[in-house]
């Protein structure tokens, strides 16, 4: 049989699909055989177009109602399912991406595999890669249910580049949100959205991170200001974002947004697995840390052992004095 | 109202996690603690209980060991336990896992699930929206807060770019960050009289479940390794040194 048909799943985020489902496309277009997008948010040309430009062939629309979509978004993905016969869904490890695998797995009864970093098709066998223990090791593991294979992945494991050639504009079929009685029952009745400052926390080429060793919320001025100078994004450990210090859009980690900048300065934060797998494969890693025994300092390309209420105020002095 | 919370023991992350090398499985101690994570879905339900003058029943599959994690969240003020620690489950997946647990909520009666957002040990993070779908029920998910509003639960839903405001009439699953409560710590009284809390300890068929794992480990092997890079003490002048670095990336 081998891998025919993918489908990847496409949150519309602000008009534009989510970033993760460009790279999940780009990813699937190795794969050969069919490629559609399950598109669940408001469509436009533009965005079709782009889906198009990705590889997909056929873009399942799903328009959301007042309804939280996810429970209505299984349903409706796993009767496409039983009509189409995909091989491969992949999902994206996101909120929205995570509640409708996990939903849709329960509904058709097949295993997911979460976390995935590489996804390899050899013949029949899909075999999903997970780090563990903060990334130091890697797990192979294979679906041995029949097909549909579930997979959500994480961020930034894949780039994400368009196709060869403008790619067709896609078929579009729209599909209606069934209702799903009681598990349908949840409503969204109120939207916001954190204003950024900077660059997006996932695009810039340089993001200082904040941890605990700040020490108090107050201290992260020399933070903001050293990423102001250097044009950089301020990133953040979960202790911090659970402490509500910052947002959680901020948060870099296991439960957070992965980054991968040229340049990843780490500030106070000791380098927990959590937060690890997160920022690990920055290209250039430098961190300061009081404590020289700071799981950081074993990933990093410049540690420093010392103080950062000492250090910072200097490098953002030496900085403005360039 | 009739809280379950879904908690989960796992090994103290304090010492370092193995893996059994013939079945790739993670090696649990007898002694294994209550998850984190798991501290806030359990005060979440104490709080639920507590205004709605209901009850707190923990549920939990896994080796159950000397039952030590349990008893933290017993400490912490929950009725009592369900414990599914049946051998046949060794190495299950995340779908055989909501199967059962949500085979013991329905056996025990639900109002509210609570669960947070993904474990520890294993990170899958797809556990309660699974529980959510057995049960035929919403999930309201990585709620940042919680309110009760009558029968009603209203959460903030934490998003990629903020939160948005959900809610649902219960039955409902919840699932919970870090930071939405700050868990209680369990008070002499209560680490005394979590020793006498009933523990249900119950199998898969008794719950009528049938394991059937679809997948399988077939390898662990070491990632690249980062080189070590260069550690200096600072001597007043390291961010000298920060600033060459920055210079040789080319980003100043």
């Amino acid at each position: 049989m081998a891998v025919n048909t993918t489908w990847v799943f496409v949150e519309e985020q602000d008009g534009k699909p989510a970033a993760i489902s460009l790279e999940l496309l780009t990813k699937a277009r190795t794969f050969g055989g069919e490629l559609s997008a399950i598109l669940l948010g408001a469509g436009s040309e533009d965005l079709f177009a782009e889906l198009g430009r990705y590889g997909a062939a056929k873009v399942y629309h799903l328009t959301p109602d007042e309804r939280l979509p996810t429970a209505a978004a299984a349903a409706a993905i796993a009767e496409l399912v039983g009509t189409h016969e995909p091989d491969l869904l992949l999902f994206g490890l996101t909120s929205t991406d995570r509640d409708v695998a996990g939903r849709l797995s329960a509904r058709l009864g097949k295993p997911v595999i979460s976390n995935a970093v590489e996804i390899g098709v050899d013949g029949d066998d899909v075999t999903v890669t997970n780090e563990i223990f903060g990334g130091a090791q890697l797990v192979d593991t294979v679906f041995r249910a029949g097909a549909p294979f579930i997979v959500v992945a994480r961020p930034k494991s894949f780039p994400a580049e368009p196709g060869a050639g403008d790619g067709a504009t896609p078929d579009l079929i729209p599909v209606e949100l069934p209702a799903v009685g009681q598990a349908g029952g949840a409503v969204v009745t109120g939207r916001h959205v954190e204003q950024q400052e900077g660059p997006q926390l996932e695009e810039a080429a340089i993001v200082v991170s904040a941890g605990r060793g700040l020490g108090s919320v107050d201290k992260l001025a020399v933070v903001e200001e050293l990423a102001g100078l250097l044009g950089a994004a301020v990133g953040a450990t979960r202790a911090i974002v659970d402490a509500d210090w910052v947002p959680y859009s901020r948060q870099v980690g296991q439960t957070g947004k992965t980054v991968k900048p040229d340049v990843y300065i780490a500030c106070g934060l000791s380098g927990a697995m959590q937060h690890l797998v997160g920022m690990k494969d920055s290209k250039m890693i430098i961190a300061i840390n009081k404590d020289e025994e700071a799981p950081i300092f074993g990933v990093c390309d410049l540690g420093i052992v010392g103080d950062v209420h000492k250090v910072l105020p200097k490098l953002v002095e030496a900085l403005k004095a360039r | 109202m009739r809280v379950m919370v879904c908690v989960k023991q796992i090994p103290d992350p304090a010492s370092p996690y193995e893996l059994d090398p013939d079945t790739h499985f993670l090696q649990r101690p007898a002694d294994q603690v209550l998850d984190d994570t798991d501290r806030y879905g359990v005060e979440m339900g104490l709080m639920i209980a507590e205004q709605t003058e209901g009850s707190v029943t923990l549920v939990s599959m896994g080796p159950s060991g000397n039952l030590q994690g349990i008893r933290q969240a017993l400490a912490m003020g929950a009725d009592k336990a369900v414990v599914v620690d049946d051998p046949s489950l060794r190495g299950a997946d995340t779908l055989t896992t909501a199967r059962v647990l949500s085979g013991a909520i329905s056996r025990e009666g639900f109002d509210v699930v609570i669960a947070g957002t993904e474990s520890t040990d294993g990170y899958s993070g797809v556990v309660p929206q699974q529980i959510a779908e057995f049960l035929e029920v919403p999930a309201l998910t990585f709620a940042k807060k919680v309110e009760l509003d009558g029968g009603t639960i209203r959460i903030e839903r934490q998003t990629e770019y903020g939160y948005d405001i959900v809610e649902a009439p219960t039955p409902v699953v919840i699932t919970v960050t870090a930071g939405v409560v700050e868990p209680r710590y369990p008070t002499f009284k209560g680490i005394m009289a979590a020793k006498s809390k009933p523990i249900d300890q119950v199998t898969t068929s008794e719950l009528g479940v049938t394991v059937d794992t679809g997948q399988q480990i077939i390898s662990i092997r070491p990632a690249p390794e980062r080189t070590a890079g260069e550690i200096i003490e600072d001597d007043g002048d390291a961010h000298l040194r920060i600033i060459q670095l920055l210079e040789q990336a080319k980003v100043i």
